[in-house]
């Protein structure tokens, strides 16, 4: 008897597991380390959101490795720091979707006595970073100053006044954006250096990470390096103004960098470096999106399903869509990352609702938008 | 018809005795030692297959290459490997050179000199920085090593050492020296509790034999014990050169990642084990990918060699007479 009541027992329990299983859907992805904190929070929100339909594994594995497991198929969708180049995109054989998510950008730090916020230009900054300006009582750098800093600079001693460079050691998206502000405001930069997630550097010490380079900046006197402007709000380090291309010495902030990407023309597959060009006056110079990379048509990811297709539609327009209450981009400034501008927003929106197809339909039904709203 | 014990027992033994037992045993083992084989065989053709890329394009030059520019342009994406392999072989050694003595010298006086009550917890110390994480080391290097080492030590250095080239031109202590420290903490218990079992392994017959003849305890130990563990010494000397051959945490935190041949040690320098972790998962490029994985290819090649010149020295000192009187 007592063994009967135990089966029926244990049949409605697998039952009911497996019943709360099929309800479940489960989307793994892989990539950036940057916006990983954010991408967990949103995994984590949305989970809630959806009363536990839909579970978001996120691994913070490199934007290189995103964008390989994206090529490679091995994950629901991928995300990097930069965007995919032509040659990745054929490697994938699809045109693949880089949409932006939330905006980076890095900033100059340094250690002076007093800690001054200076004022920095891309030259300077470059020449510098290339070993040619080893002072910072350089006449270069002094003339961008104001009053009291020109004095405090100019005041300190010939061994204190040496500049050390710090950089990252390891491959970083903060690196990419850093080298290709450097190589758009500095022919010499562009021709000895270039730009990348890695480089050879002229000059300085690598620190890995960006608690890396804050250790060796913090640490050595006199020591210039460049950290996440996330790490830099949340560690309260300090760090300088730069100028941008409407002439204004900006020093970064959540909306500076907001603006960045406000004041760009977007291509239509937002794959475009914001670095030095934003015309808007506010806009912080060395900012950069980051991405989430989604095939076009989802069906050729082996493990993707029509439900977790369309479950993959919503979530993305619940993070990206600025029109959904507590969705991502009301999320991103509580963890001090810059959101898209509305209408940066609007636009890859309407390109989820246009260029995600499963089995070639539409992934987001347009009579019933969803998150996905206008 | 009742048996005895002894008879049953041997019955028993004789029904458990399998006749193809031996042959399975046998067969077993051989296959785990020649897996070993295989699985040595396998990483060097995966490492080679993946690595063919880099090794068509550049060949030997990769070697003696001095520019490591992974940026995907023209004109760049270059990639030589001298300064890393310049700056493992380097630190390494440096790492020896403090350890060495260091260690030898505590497992001499755990083993010959400290009274036995103090033996356990000394030993159980040393023993207790072999269980310590590398990043630990490495956190520890950039917070407390590398602050004291620009203020005091490293200025005392140039002062009183600086006409040498190898104390020259002293920066932030992110350095060859500071690696050279911190591996040299790391390989000491490593060193030191190998080198403890093998001078433990020296018969106190030898010893008595040498204090009866009325020899103090340095002659004891520097006519016996060390010579007759020598070839044991030195293996434990290369078990702890592996290690700092191969280790990569600590030494990417302190020693500034800059890929450079400089003689002073004052300078940052860079090691392969260091640059493979820092690039791998970023790689701009597949042909910088396929260069990373030849980096691994060479520290591959490396360490068989230290192993195999470290085989033929323990091989020559194995050969002269061990333990015998040198007056």
């Amino acid at each position: 008897m007592h063994k009967k009541w135990l089966n029926a027992a244990l049949l409605v329990l697998i039952l009911g597991a497996t019943a709360l299983g099929s309800g479940t859907v489960t989307l793994n992805a892989a990539g950036a380390t940057f916006p990983a904190p954010l991408y967990f929070k949103w995994a984590e929100t949305y989970n809630k959101v959806t009363d536990g339909a839909v579970q978001i594994n996120y691994q913070a594995i490199g934007s290189g490795g995103g964008v390989q497991q994206t090529i490679q198929k091995t994950v629901d969708f991928g995300a990097s720091d930069a965007p995919m180049l032509d040659r990745e995109l054929k490697q994938a054989g699809a045109t693949v979707n880089n949409f932006p998510t939330v905006l980076g950008a890095a900033v100059p730090t340094y250690n002076l006595p007093g800690k001054p916020t200076l004022n920095f230009t891309g030259q300077v900054i470059c020449d510098a970073f290339l070993g040619k300006i080893t002072s910072w009582k350089d006449p270069a750098i002094l003339a961008l100053q104001d009053e009291a800093n020109k004095q405090l600079l100019s005041g300190l001693n010939d061994a204190a006044a040496k500049i050390t460079i710090a950089h990252r050691s390891d491959g970083s998206g903060t690196t990419f954006v850093w080298t290709d502000y450097l190589s758009k405001v500095c022919p010499a930069w562009a021709k000895q250096v270039g730009a990348a997630k890695t480089v050879n550097w002229p000059a300085g010490i690598g620190g890995k990470g960006n608690a890396g380079v804050a250790n060796i900046v913090a640490q050595t006197p006199g020591a210039l390096g460049y950290v996440e402007l996330i790490y830099a709000i949340q560690t309260q380090i300090g760090f300088g103004k730069v100028k941008n291309a409407a002439g204004n010495f900006i020093l970064a902030s959540l909306s500076a960098v907001k603006a960045a990407a406000a004041g760009t023309k977007l291509p239509d597959d937002f794959r475009v470096s914001i670095t030095a060009t934003p015309p808007d006056p506010g806009a912080y110079p060395i900012s950069s999106f980051t991405y989430l990379l989604i095939y076009p048509e989802l069906s050729v990811v082996p493990s993707m399903t029509k439900a977790k297709a369309q479950a993959l539609g919503q979530y993305l327009c619940w993070a990206i869509n600025s029109k959904v209450k507590g969705g991502g981009q009301t999320i991103a400034p509580t963890l001090a990352y810059a959101p898209l501008a509305d209408e940066v927003s609007a636009k890859v929106v309407e390109a989820i609702r246009s260029r995600v197809k499963f089995d070639g339909q539409l992934v987001i039904n347009p009579s019933k938008p969803g998150f996905c709203s206008r | 018809m009742s048996r005895t014990l002894p008879q049953a027992k041997k019955a028993w033994l004789q029904r458990r005795r399998l006749p193809w037992a031996d042959r399975a045993f046998w067969a077993t083992t051989a296959l785990f030692a020649f897996g070993i084989l295989l699985l040595v065989s396998l990483i060097v053709y995966q490492l080679t297959v993946s690595a063919w890329p880099s090794l068509t394009k550049f060949g030997l030059g990769f070697l003696s290459g001095t520019t490591w520019d992974p940026v995907d342009a023209p004109g760049h994406n270059l990639f030589g490997a001298l300064p890393f392999i310049y700056g493992t072989i380097i630190s390494a050694l440096l790492a020896l050179l403090i350890a060495v003595p260091l260690s030898l010298g505590v497992a001499i006086f755990l083993t010959e000199l400290a009274p036995a009550w103090l033996r356990p917890p000394v030993s159980f110390a040393v023993e207790l920085l072999a269980a310590i994480p590398s990043v630990v080391y490495g956190f520890w290097g950039i917070t407390t090593l590398i602050p004291w080492s620009r203020a005091h030590f490293e200025p005392w250095l140039a002062h009183s050492l600086g006409f040498l080239p190898l104390f020259q031109d002293r920066g932030s202590a992110h350095d060859m020296l500071s690696a050279g420290f911190i591996l040299a903490i790391m390989i000491l218990p490593i060193i030191s509790a190998v080198a403890r079992e093998i001078l433990l392994a020296v018969p106190s017959t030898q010893r008595e034999a040498l204090l009866a003849l009325g020899a103090t305890r340095w002659e004891v130990v520097r006519r016996v014990v060390l010579p007759y563990s020598r070839s044991g010494l030195l293996g434990a000397v290369i078990l702890g050169l592996g290690r700092a051959l191969g280790e990569t945490m600590a030494v990417t935190m302190v020693i500034g990642n800059s890929p450079q041949i400089l003689l002073s040690l004052l300078r940052p320098a860079d090691t392969i084990a260091s640059r493979i972790a820092n690039e791998f998962t970023e790689a701009n490029s597949p042909l910088h990918l396929s260069a990373l994985i030849e980096l691994g290819l060479v520290l591959f090649a490396l360490t068989l060699l230290v192993n195999a010149l470290a085989r033929l020295l323990v091989w020559r000192v194995a050969r002269r007479p061990e333990g015998t009187m040198h007056v």
